[in-house]
C-alpha cells in the first residue's frame, strides 16, 4: 500500500503544481478538479470516508464548475493567465527548495510524534467516553453536530454569506437556452434525480451510525439541482414572487441551527449545550435542515447572481 | 475461487483502459479522443467493476458495484454527446481522411 500513498502523494503534488504553473486559466480549472480527486482519494486511504465525499463533491464537483462557468464568462484576452511565451517564473526554484524544507520538516514532526506516542494523542478516548450523551451513534456526528456543532454553526454560516456576495454582483444569468441541441442532458438530469434523492435520504441516515451525515447528503442533493438547474427545469428560483421563499429556504438551517443553541443556553445554560434526553432529536432536525439548506446554497451559487429582478 | 475470477477480470479490465489513454493522447481530434475514452473506458471499467463485484463479501456490495458501473456508462456517454455536439456547434469540424494530422509523431 506504501505504493499506493506514494502515488497518490505525488499526484497531488504533481497537479497543484500544474495548477500553480501552467499557462492558461482552463488548464488551470481542469488541474483544480484533478487534484480535489486526487485529494479524494487521500481522504479515503487515510480512512475518512465522509471528508472525501464531501472533497470530491464540492472540491472537485462544485467549485470546478463554478470555475469553468467563471472562465466561460471571461473574454478570450482574459483567459490567459500568463503571456504567450511562458517560462518558469524565476522563483520557482526558491519555492520548491521552501516547500521541500517544510515538507521535510512536517515529515520529522510527524516521526517525533509516532514516537512519543500516537495512541495518547487526539481526542478519540474523551470523544468516545461522550458519545453515549451526544445523541449521535457515530463519533464524527457526534462532534459536528453537538460536541463541536457551534463549528458547523458557523461553516453553515459562512457558506450563506457565500451566497450573500453571489447575490451581490450581478443578476442572475438564466440557465442557457438548450434549445433541443443536447437532449440527453435534460433526460439525464430528470432520469438521474430519484437516485440523488435516495442517495440523500441514505447518507441521512447513516449519518447517525456511520460515516456520512448533512454535508455529503447535502453536496449531493445539490448537485443533483444544479444540474436541473442547469438544463432549466427549476424555473421558479428566478422568478421575483419566489424570491423571499428562497431566502427563508437558504436561511432555515442556520436559524434551526441558531434555535437550538439558544435553547440549548436556556435548557443547561451553555451555548448550544443540548441535554442528553433530547440531544438525539435535534440532531435529527438539524441535520435535515442544513443538509437541504447545503443543497438549496450550493443550487443558488450557481444562479451566479442576485435572482427575481 | 472468486479471488482469482476478479483478478483475472481486473486484469483483462486493464488493457482498455491503456488503450483508451493512448488514443486519448494520439488520436487528431475531439470525436476521434471522446471514442477511445468513451468505448474502451467503459468497457475496462465494466471489467474492473465485475472483478470486484465478484470479490465482494456480499451480494448487495457487489451490486452497489455495479451500479456505479451503470452510472458511469450514463454519465459518460451523455457527456460525450454533449462534448461532441458543443464542439460541432462551435465550429470543430471532424477530421477528414486526408487533413494534415498535426499530431503525428515523425
Amino acid at each position: 500500500m506504501l505504493a499506493i500513498d506514494v502515488l497518490l502523494a505525488l499526484a497531488a503534488l504533481a497537479t497543484a503544481g500544474q495548477c500553480l504553473l501552467l499557462p492558461g486559466l482552463f488548464r488551470a480549472v481542469a488541474n483544480l478538479m484533478a487534484f480535489g480527486l486526487v485529494m479524494a482519494l487521500i481522504w479515503v486511504r487515510l480512512d475518512a470516508p465522509d471528508v472525501a465525499l464531501a472533497e470530491a463533491a464540492i472540491g472537485a464537483g462544485i467549485t470546478g464548475a463554478l470555475l469553468l462557468t467563471a472562465v466561460g464568462q471571461l473574454p478570450a484576452s482574459q483567459r490567459r493567465l500568463h503571456p504567450e511565451h511562458y517560462r518558469v517564473p524565476r522563483w520557482f526554484i526558491t519555492m520548491a527548495i521552501i516547500v521541500v524544507l517544510v515538507g521535510g520538516l512536517l515529515w520529522v514532526a510527524m516521526l517525533e510524534l509516532l514516537n512519543t506516542g500516537l495512541a495518547n494523542a487526539g481526542l478519540a478516548k474523551e470523544v468516545a467516553a461522550a458519545l453515549p450523551e451526544s445523541g449521535a451513534e457515530h463519533a464524527v456526528t457526534a462532534i459536528l453536530l453537538n460536541i463541536r456543532g457551534v463549528d458547523t454553526l458557523l461553516e453553515i454560516a459562512v457558506m450563506l454569506g457565500a451566497v450573500a456576495v453571489i447575490w451581490s454582483l450581478q443578476p442572475a444569468i438564466p440557465p442557457p437556452a438548450l434549445g433541443g441541441n443536447y437532449p440527453g442532458l435534460t433526460t439525464l438530469a430528470r432520469w438521474l434525480h430519484p437516485l440523488f434523492l435516495l442517495t440523500f435520504c441514505y447518507f441521512l441516515w447513516q449519518g447517525t451510525h456511520a460515516p456520512g451525515g448533512a454535508f455529503p447528503a447535502g453536496a449531493v442533493l445539490g448537485a443533483g439541482g444544479v444540474l436541473l438547474l442547469l438544463t432549466g427545469s427549476i424555473g421558479w428560483m428566478y422568478r421575483y414572487g419566489y424570491n423571499y421563499l428562497l431566502r427563508w429556504l437558504l436561511a432555515a438551517g442556520l436559524l434551526l441551527f441558531l434555535v437550538t443553541a439558544l435553547a440549548g443556553l436556556l435548557m443547561t445554560g451553555s451555548l448550544y449545550g443540548l441535554p442528553p434526553t433530547f440531544a438525539g432529536y435535534f440532531i435529527i432536525a438539524i441535520e435535515v435542515a442544513a443538509a437541504l439548506s447545503i443543497a438549496l446554497m450550493l443550487m443558488t451559487f450557481y444562479l451566479f447572481g442576485r435572482p427575481g429582478r | 475461487m472468486s479471488d482469482l475470477l476478479g483478478t483475472a477480470l481486473i486484469l483483462l479490465g486493464l488493457p482498455f483502459f491503456i488503450a483508451s489513454t493512448v488514443g486519448l493522447l494520439r488520436f487528431p481530434d475531439v470525436y476521434a479522443r471522446l471514442h477511445a475514452l468513451t468505448k474502451a473506458d467503459n468497457v475496462g471499467l465494466g471489467l474492473i467493476c465485475l472483478g470486484l463485484a465478484v470479490q465482494a463479501d456480499s451480494l448487495a456490495v457487489g451490486l452497489k458495484i455495479v451500479l456505479i458501473w451503470g452510472l458511469i456508462l450514463l454519465a459518460s456517454s451523455t457527456g460525450a454527446t454533449l462534448i461532441s455536439t458543443s464542439a460541432l456547434r462551435h465550429g470543430h469540424p471532424p477530421q477528414q481522411r486526408n487533413d494534415v494530422d498535426k499530431h503525428a509523431g515523425h
